[in-house]
């Protein structure tokens, strides 16, 4: 929480990749966007400023709520930014709207774009036809998408017929018709199983390694795979950028501390004495019911630190069952930033 | 616009007329459905004429007006509210990010509800005037289709314009068409000419700012009443006015909607 504290009050942090290597594709300054509250107005998103160079896999990390999707709907022409600039490919996202949407694609997950009536294959060639594709050519990367995403086999049923895994490739199929310069991705996985998760992840990671220059933003609350995929990851909250490196590298700032895992057999467990112990930089925790357990995670600047958390457990008559010292995940980064895990305290979900 | 943006654009109102078109008669049972059911509707003021014994004419009228009123539901329904259920779906989401003009999409969605409309008012323009057998005194078929294609072509441009509300207010927008739909088929004398004498003279002024009134007397004139070009010519007028100023107005319309949209951030905003 000091830590947090400390990057808070430092002030906005400017999320920039090195200049010389790699010329910027994205670029934002200062971006700031104020929606209308119902009892106030909602700073979505708070001077933030990020460059992603040409080929990146770039990741925004954050809770729900935390800005990432009305980030990406400014890059993307669909909103206007309140105050602040962003450049897309080099262009004005406000002002030359119509020349950023001729190279971006945007795949949202949990979003079915396409007609339930139609085949998928059909949808494909409709799709195809908004970015003006020669018949050739759409049939040509309809067939190789279909089968590089493994639904060809599914070409012609009709697209609500399709389990919510297959509607998912097709939607990503979707959005690489048009071999986009950068695709921006907001959630891709949300709702699907682990496999078809993991399919998805390394085919991206494979589009945008074989298109030489293919740019991917990609905003996730699934910190593995943040870390599994982009080469840089910003770290946000409430609006705010909070942190931006390579996920070893924003790992690596951890290696001093001390992450300790330990379960504990009560659901109800109250762990709010954690605030109260110097030396404690953060904690998340995870309640499950079906075992009536709390599993929580907490960084410390001193190994020494959780004798004190063990006898106050006790002291709570609350039984240890496990403790694990763990390796510091991006979780870790962000409750460190934060000094709470993802799911305490999400902010207000102001675009959905 | 160039060549080249042209025939992009071109390609995106062929798909989205397409989809409509594929889409609307994959399923033949929605075929039948659409032609039986407004056959029973005007048999039901046919019936009534009958039986207050009013001119013969009045069963065309009545058969007229329930095929052109299939048109103005597709405006209303199919066309303007199409934009609600695309942002629903996501699909708005993916046609906003493409480097397409949003009247693209309306034209396409436009001609294909005009296709699949047409199949469907022509059966019911056929089944009326056999199963009634009106008498149809058509001299000038080419005046008929001229107000024809004129009326659709203004009804089409107030449905773009409708479409914009749509885009930004969502389910706010449907109390509006829900209002649009009744009022206007009374106003417009679908099932009755607004010209009589028993309709008073404020609805005659009120329905004459419906392009679909001036279609309706247009039509029934030279198809059942069998006037002329030299009868009907206000009409014309009339439609060719409705016709430049909804286009236009659509455009900017749909241009101001979205711009406003993106600026309070409810271009994709759900279930409001």
């Amino acid at each position: 929480m000091h830590v947090a504290n400390e990057i808070l009050n430092y002030g906005i942090l400017h999320c920039v990749s090195p200049r010389d290597l790699m010329p910027h594709i994205v670029e934002t300054h200062d971006v700031v966007r104020i929606f209308k509250g119902k009892e106030k107005p909602v700073k979505a998103l708070d001077k933030v400023s990020i460059y992603i160079g040409e080929g990146e896999i770039f990741g925004l990390l954050g809770p729900n709520g935390a800005g990432k999707t009305t980030l990406i709907k400014i890059l993307t022409t669909l909103l206007l930014p309140t105050s602040g600039e962003a450049y897309v490919g080099g262009f004005n996202v406000s002002k030359e709207a119509h020349k950023v949407r001729r190279i971006i694609s945007l795949v949202s997950g949990g979003e079915t774009p396409g007609y339930g009536i139609l085949s998928a294959k059909e949808n494909l060639w409709f799709f195809s036809q908004l970015y003006g594709l020669s018949s050739s050519i759409a049939k040509a990367r309809i067939e190789l998408l279909m089968a590089d995403l493994e639904f060809e086999e599914y070409a012609k049923t009709r697209m609500s017929r399709l389990s919510t895994g297959y509607k998912q490739r097709l939607n990503l199929a979707r959005g690489l018709l048009n071999n986009p310069k950068i695709l921006f991705l907001d959630e891709p996985t949300l709702g699907l199983d682990v496999l078809t998760s993991m399919k998805l992840r390394a085919y991206i990671v494979d589009w945008a390694k074989r298109e030489r220059e293919g740019t991917v933003l990609l905003t996730t609350h699934y910190m593995a795979e943040a870390d599994e995929m982009c080469d840089r990851v910003a770290i946000i909250d409430r609006g705010r950028i909070l942190a931006c490196d390579s996920p070893l590298r924003l790992k690596r700032k951890l290696e001093e501390s001390v992450i300790m895992k330990v379960e504990v057999s009560s659901v109800q467990a109250d762990f709010s004495f954690l605030d109260h112990i110097k030396g404690v930089i953060g904690y998340s925790q995870t309640r499950s019911i079906q075992t009536d357990t709390t599993s929580f995670k907490v960084m410390l600047t001193e190994e020494r630190i959780f004798a004190d958390i063990m006898s106050k457990l006790e002291a709570q008559n609350l039984k240890v069952l496990s403790t694990n010292k763990a390796e510091p995940t991006l979780e870790d980064v962000y409750i460190s930033l934060v000094g709470r895990g993802f799911e305490e305290e999400e902010g207000p979900d102001h675009e959905s | 616009m160039n060549r080249e943006e042209l025939i992009h654009n071109l390609k995106a109102v062929y798909a989205r007329l397409w989809v409509r078109i594929k889409g609307g008669n994959r399923e033949p049972e929605w075929l039948a459905a659409e032609v039986v059911i407004p056959v029973i509707t005007l048999s039901a003021y046919v019936f009534l004429y009958k039986m207050v014994k009013a001119p013969p004419e009045y069963a065309g009228f009545v058969i007229i007006g329930g095929t052109m009123m299939a048109f103005w539901s597709n405006v209303l329904w199919n066309m303007s509210a199409q934009f609600y259920w695309e942002k629903e779906t996501g699909n708005l989401e993916v046609y906003l990010v493409a480097p397409i003009s949003r009247m693209a999409i309306l034209l396409g969605m436009a001609l294909g509800g005009f296709v699949n409309t047409a199949l469907r008012a022509t059966a019911v323009f056929v089944a009326g005037i056999l199963i009634f057998q009106v008498p149809i005194a058509l001299y000038e078929p080419l005046t008929a289709l001229l107000i024809f294609f004129l009326t659709i072509g203004a009804l089409y441009a107030l449905g773009m314009m409708f479409a914009s509300l749509f885009m930004l207010y969502g389910r706010e927008a449907w109390h509006t068409a829900n209002l649009l739909q009744e009022p206007i088929q009374f106003l417009s004398g679908t099932y009755y000419p607004t010209t009589s004498q028993v309709v008073p003279q404020t609805i005659q002024l009120l329905s004459s700012l419906i392009p679909l009134t001036f279609g309706l007397d247009g039509i029934r004139r030279v198809a059942i009443l069998g006037q002329g070009i030299g009868d009907v010519w206000l009409n014309i007028v009339a439609l060719v006015i409705f016709v430049l100023v909804l286009l236009p107005l659509a455009r900017f319309a749909l241009g101001f909607m979205e711009n406003l949209g993106k600026k309070e951030g409810r271009l994709t905003l759900r279930w409001q």
